[in-house]
């Protein structure tokens, strides 16, 4: 079944990838010349997909998987293509209005100092819309989701120096890649609620996914993924900024193709999300919405390209709209209509570029009489122009009869009733009649009238950017004389892929049903009316504009000034950068940490026993508790330091009356040399000699200082009155002289059982005291660092504290 | 009491009998190597010439020994060494599960990417002062950290670790350093000493000190203590691991000191603390899970929310990625929130894994990235940056890979751990968790495509004419690329590469968290097991 390798097959969306990262040095060595050169890589993907074409009409399907992540769950994660009539019709369309694209940026953008870089843009743009619509597996399907996201940033801003192009890059990334965001979420639980990662085998469950629980949070969470990427009501309003980017981008993704993207997505999921109440309900009023917003906003423009956009978000509307439907007919009017598009749109964006870069502006108003001069461009508009207006017998028209035929009960089928298929077709009737209007003003008023002054010389374009677009206006006009062949091979199993059964579209060239007819004819005369008062209606919409001027536009705008703003305010309330309140901060939290359990759990402990105590074990405690208050109480800094050491010295001295002499000696050393150095160091400090808090900091930091040591202490009782399990300490009394040949436990602890950490505290020290001599000798070393380093310093000298932490609690092993 | 009579009547054996064999080394150079090459550095201080070579040298060899590592545990399961051959759990015992091994790993992977850059930064002043024995330092604490499996040994890494990045903090001694060390140090000495108090508490309640036997004893600890001390441990960990509101001392620090320094800190000093987190909520005391839990998925949260705050209203670039880098800390604690050892659901845990690695990676450098862009444009302020993307069109490569990896975009890295981690919140039904982490996302990429618009897009400072472009760039040329861009771009491969084969770090981490979730070989490679009561 398969007609080529599966290797060949997977070059089609990579082989553009690979393409792009030697494009800038194809455009340096040919120049100009290059998008004939690069125009060969999807060509060669069109032809690698047309030779599919026979499988797939035959009603086929095929994937090709490699296993990505074998162990992902709850299936593995492959890389894969999915290939059936849908996936194939969107590839087709992107590497054929591709060709033309990368040729006509070739020509577009010929002589730009950075051509080369905007050719791989659009190559890796192209790789990533092509595995978006051929993947498989939904992650695979995601991951060229976020590609067409990141290329089509980087393409809105490639204009780069203007902040309006950045801020249409931005936006666009912010606003899909928001959407994205939210459908990454549902696709995962699509993927637990389906056990499988790959659109195949979901197709092949219709109504699993529908019936489950979760159904609404995957569809609203796919919907936003959709409804951004193909700016939908109320996310429409990037795909107007985004044509700040260069015509050929305008063209390929902000038409043809990328925008496109959540529609098709909506396509392929229809058998598996669609059919439901939700669906048939959210899909046409968005839609619709859509469709309406922008038809009416394409007129008050008069900057081709803005036009377009409008359109093409009125476009987006429509098939949402259809697809909303779900019945065979209004897919097949979609599928139809989505062709039909890309064609025209393609070409008349290409159109407003060349008169761009011809004449120097794409303003409707300015510009008139170009027959004459670009005769070339001026056909590929008409038969442009013609299919957009549904005129017989190009391919818009077979779209528009498709769409009207819903209102005939014989033809329409299941799906919405009649009220529902009614309130669509008068919608989609009101939009054509007005992007009509639009697509009129843009194929006829450059080219009639008389020649107007232009800021350049008008002058035909040349081949790379005429061609293109004569050829799409020729196919959207010629295909229509085939339709019944084209219905066959393309639209059936489209549709059938779509409807998730099969379905046979039949198609003739020559068939008049009354209704549509006249609703055809009819749509004609409003748009022509539309037309003739084209200057009045966007005076009246631009009067309008004026009163109601908020948009979502400006939303987005307030929304990421308010964002910043806020941003900012709350970073500057939390990273103040004042290290006491930081300090107070964590020790509150360490407070926090012990009491509120103890609190919540009832934990307190019993009151310990009063201890029996001999006089002078009274004395020293009392001397302790003298050394604290002169701390707190003292008047001076200095003052303060001494007294700390009297309590450090009191407290040494009851770790030698509990029999721990070693631990006693450390307390004694750690508590002189504290001293002394704090000493030292304050006298060069000029810091001042006093305390100058204000009263409630000193309530405050007392209160801190209370919590946490209450805390700490509380906390220590509740440990010490359950019973210590002493293994350790047994070990090391019986171990520590036979074994271990040391007659001081302490010492045999700290040099033999746990060794390894005086390891650990000899590399502390000797770290302590590069880091002292750094500092010393840098600040030596003559920059200018004031009294700053010296109270650095300091700190500093105190950073070996943990050391004799670390001994203290490893004697304790043994007094405990 | 009981089992001390045991012993008197019938003395287990105390030490153990064979020799260790040699293939088992494996565990210990992580930490003896580095330490032996920074005290020979040291000796020859003054040889500036021969600092580098050394410490490289050292660095390869740990490489290919944590290559050994890794292969040895991923296909035996965790292996564990006891020192001194006292029995564990009387002597300090060294550990590798597949975490710890997986850590270390990229640990080792990221100072050797930053000692390269380094020789394109460091003044030969620094390198006198300690640079390279200091680097050594720092990692051999953070492997101590990550290998040992005795709590108080831990701690005792753990002031490895902050005494020799506090060495490098003031390395270069400019006052803006200076400041940033203090509040760094200060902060976390605190958080070390929280540490320390919560050992003490847990060695009154267990008697023991070795995580596995911690491991076996705790579920005989009274509720009540056991909660309080789990709250005591994370608090200190949070702190650690700068998760809101205990953060803010990595702004206020991580953007002082040399590039080089700052992004070595990125990539190693806070996934520590979220190592140690694990180790202790998940191994040590699972039982207090389901209280914890809401605590930890609260802070997860809420860091994940606010973190890219910052990052959008800095325009210090460093800055700025370091409010980016809190918020991937949000993500790995959302891991560890979606995790659950009770109901057995590892993968949190695995996606806290696959975070860590990626932001290991791709922060240390994003950093390394931003050091270049300073020495570009001479600036530190994005506000006066610009310009970049016409001029250097491999470091805006190299920065944007960087930017949408560290934002979460496929198919670069941090896409990988992200799925995995929405994967999780959904299996464990916690959607508002999800919320968080896709917010995170969506308010990183803001951040981080304004970042690119300004310092790369926009042709000179804030409010110049579009058309003029920055004259005041300086080209990086000689060591800056040699030393500079030519390691970052190494490392930016590395991710790449990483990012579009993710299989083996599924596999890996996948393997990490199961031992992690089930601590039984991880008890049974310490030498103690449950049916023996702890004591061998």
């Amino acid at each position: 079944m398969l007609p080529a390798s599966d290797l060949s097959m997977f070059l089609v969306p990579l082989a553009p990838f690979l393409v792009a990262i030697v494009a800038p040095w194809a455009v340096r060595f040919v120049g100009g010349h290059s998008g004939w050169l690069l125009g060969l890589v999807p060509a060669a993907m069109f032809i690698q997909l047309l030779a599919l074409v026979p499988t797939i009409a035959d009603g086929n399907t095929f994937s090709v998987a490699q296993v990505w992540v074998a162990s992902a769950t709850p299936a593995p994660i492959n890389f894969s293509l999915y290939f059936d009539g849908l996936s194939l019709t969107f590839g087709l369309l992107i590497s054929g209005i591709g060709t033309f694209i990368v040729i006509y940026s070739g020509g577009y953008l010929a002589g730009h100092r950075h051509q080369g870089r905007f050719m791989a843009f659009m190559l890796m743009f192209m790789g990533s819309m092509m595995g978006l619509v051929l993947a498989d597996s939904i992650i695979t399907l995601f991951v060229f989701w976020e590609l067409t996201a990141v290329t089509s940033f980087l393409l809105i801003g490639f204009d780069h120096r203007r902040q309006a192009a950045r801020r249409g890059a931005i936006q666009a990334l912010v606003i899909t890649g928001g959407g994205g965001l939210a459908m990454l979420a549902g696709l995962i639980i699509l993927a637990y609620t389906a056990g499988t990662w790959d659109i195949s085998q979901m197709l092949s469950q219709p109504g699993k996914v529908q019936a489950a629980a979760v159904y609404p949070i995957i569809f609203l969470l796919v919907l936003a993924g959709a409804f951004t990427k193909s700016a939908q009501v109320p996310f429409h309003f990037w795909l107007p900024n985004a044509m700040e980017a260069p015509t050929p981008v305008s063209a390929y993704l902000h038409s043809a193709t990328m925008v496109k993207a959540g529609v098709y997505l909506l396509a392929r999921m229809h058998p598996v999300l669609g059919g439901t109440t939700l669906w048939s309900l959210v899909l046409p009023v968005f839609g619709g919405a859509t469709l309406l917003t922008g038809a009416i906003m394409a007129l008050r423009h008069t900057d081709m390209k803005q036009m377009l956009a409008y359109t093409t978000m009125g476009t987006l509307g429509m098939l949402v709209m259809l697809l909303g439907v779900g019945s065979k007919l209004a897919i097949t009017a979609a599928m139809v209509f989505l062709i039909a598009h890309s064609f025209y749109k393609g070409a008349l964006f290409m159109v407003a570029g060349t008169i761009d870069h011809a004449t120097g502006t794409r303003e409707i108003t300015q510009l008139s009489g170009l027959r004459g001069k670009m005769p070339i461009t001026f056909a590929a508009a008409a038969l442009a122009a013609f299919s957009m207006a549904g005129l017989p017998f190009a391919l818009g028209y077979f779209a528009k009869e498709e769409i009207y035929l819903l209102l005939d009960p014989a033809y329409s089928g299941a799906g919405a009733g009649p009220w529902m298929n009614t309130a669509i077709v008068m919608v989609a009737f009101l939009g054509n009649a007005l992007m009509l209007a639009a697509g009129a003003a843009i194929a006829i008023k450059p080219f009639f009238g008389p020649l107007a002054k232009t800021p350049l010389a008008p002058h035909e374009g040349a081949l790379a950017l005429v061609g293109g677009s004569l050829i799409l206006g020729v196919l959207g006009f010629g295909v229509g004389f085939y339709i019944a062949e084209f219905g066959d091979i393309f639209l059936s199993p489209a549709v059938t892929a779509v409807a998730g059964v099969s379905a046979a579209v039949k198609l003739e060239t020559f068939k008049l049903v009354w209704l549509p007819a006249l609703l055809s004819l009819a749509t004609w005369i409003l748009g022509a009316v539309f037309f003739i008062y084209l200057d009045r209606i966007r005076t009246f919409l631009r009067r309008v504009a004026k009163v109601w001027s908020w948009g979502p536009d400006q939303g987005f705008d307030q929304a990421m000034g308010g964002l910043i703003r806020f941003s900012a305010l709350f970073t500057r309330v939390f990273h103040h950068g004042k290290l006491d309140l930081y300090i107070t901060l964590i020790f509150s939290a360490f407070a926090a940490a012990i009491l509120l359990p103890m609190a919540a759990l009832n934990l307190w402990p019993a009151m310990p026993h009063w201890p029996q105590l001999s006089f002078y074990e009274w004395g020293i405690m009392a001397i302790a508790v003298v050394g604290l208050a002169a701390v707190i109480l003292g008047s001076s800094r200095l003052v303060a330091i001494v007294s700390l050491g009297i309590q450090g010295f009191a407290v040494a001295i009851i770790f030698m009356l509990f029999g721990a002499p070693d631990l006693a000696f450390t307390q004694f050393m750690v508590e002189t040399l504290s001293v002394v150095i704090l000493a030292l160091v304050m006298t060069r400090l000029h810091l001042d000699q006093h305390d100058n808090r204000m009263f409630e900091r000193v309530v405050r930091d007392g209160a801190v200082a209370l919590a946490c040591g209450f805390a700490v202490t509380a906390f220590l009782f509740v440990v010490l009155q359950t019973e210590l399990d002493s293994r350790l300490s047994e070990f090391f009394a019986l171990n520590s002289s036979p074994l271990a040949h040391g007659k001081n436990i302490v010492n045999v602890i700290l040099v033999d059982f746990r060794a390894l950490d005086t390891l650990g505290e000899i590399a502390v020290v000797m770290t302590a005291g590069i880091a002292i001599l750094a500092l010393i000798r840098m600040r030596a070393g003559g920059r200018k660092t004031g009294v700053g380093a010296i109270k650095k310093t300091a700190q500093s000298t105190r950073k070996p504290g943990p050391v004799k932490r670390g001994t203290r609690l490893k004697s304790a092993e043994r007094t405990g | 009491m009981a089992s001390g009579v045991d012993h008197a009547i019938q003395p287990p054996p105390a030490m153990i009998e064979q020799a260790t064999a040699v293939a088992d080394w494996v565990l210990v150079w992580p930490v003896a190597l580095p330490l032996i090459g920074a005290a020979a550095l040291l000796m020859f201080r003054r040889q500036t010439a021969f600092q580098a070579p050394l410490a490289f040298m050292v660095l390869f060899a740990l490489l290919v020994n944590a290559w050994i590592l890794v292969d040895r545990v991923a296909s035996d399961g965790p292996i564990a060494m006891t020192m001194g051959k006292w029995v564990p759990p009387f002597g300090i015992s060294f550990t590798a599960d597949l975490l710890s091994a997986l850590l270390s790993g990229v640990a080792i992977l990221v100072s050797i990417i930053v000692l390269a850059y380094a020789q394109g930064e460091v003044e030969p002043r620094d390198t006198r002062y300690g640079y390279h024995p200091l680097l050594l330092l720092l990692l051999a604490g953070v492997n101590g950290a990550f290998l040992t499996a005795d709590i108080f040994n831990l701690y005792v890494w753990f002031e490895v670790m902050l005494i020799a990045s506090f060495g490098l903090f003031i390395l270069g001694g400019r006052k803006t350093q200076l400041d940033g060390a203090v509040k760094y140090g200060f902060i976390n000495f605190l958080a070390t000493t929280f540490f320390l108090i919560g050992i003490a508490y847990i060695y009154g309640l267990t008697g023991t000190l070795n995580m596995a036997d911690i491991a076996l004893r705790a579920g005989e600890i009274e509720f009540g203590p056991r909660i309080t001390v789990t709250i005591i441990f994370v608090i200190a960990f949070a702190i650690k691991a700068a998760a809101f509101p205990l953060n803010s001392w990595l702004a206020a620090s991580y953007h002082t000191p040399n590039a080089s320094v700052s992004a070595l800190f990125a990539g190693l000093l806070t996934k520590v603390g979220v190592y140690a987190l694990i180790r202790i909520l998940y191994v040590l005391l699972p039982a207090t899970w389901s209280q914890t839990e809401t605590l930890i998925a609260v802070i997860a949260g809420v860091t994940l929310v606010v973190a890219p705050l910052g990052a959008i209203a800095e325009t210090n670039l460093r800055r700025a990625l370091g409010f980016i880098l809190v918020g991937g800390i949000g993500a790995m604690l959302a891991g560890l929130a979606l995790s659950d050892p009770i109901l057995n659901l590892p993968r949190g845990i695995f996606g806290a894994t696959f975070y860590a690695i990626h932001s290991m990676l791709t922060m240390t450098a994003l950093y390394l990235v931003a050091g270049l862009v300073e020495r570009n444009t001479g600036e530190l302020d994005t506000r006066r940056m610009g310009g970049i993307y016409e001029t250097n069109s491999w470091l805006s490569i190299l920065f944007l890979v960087l930017i949408l990896a560290i934002s979460g975009l496929p198919p670069f890295l941090g896409f990988w751990p992200k799925l995995v981690l929405i994967q999780a919140g959904v299996e464990s039904t916690q959607y508002w968790l999800v919320a968080a982490l896709l917010i995170n996302a969506f308010l990183t990429t803001i951040a981080g495509s304004r970042l690119w618009a300004h310092i790369f897009w926009r042709s000179g400072h804030e409010g110049t004419g579009s058309e003029t472009l920055n004259d005041r760039l300086h080209p990086l040329a000689g060591k800056a690329v040699s030393w500079g861009l030519v390691p970052v771009t190494v490392l930016t491969a590395i991710i790449f590469a990483l990012g579009l084969y993710p299989a083996p770090l599924f596999d890996l981490g996948q393997g990490a968290a199961v031992d992690i979730i089930t601590p039984d070989r991880y008890i049974d490679a310490v030498g103690l097991s449950p049916a023996e009561g702890g004591a061998p």
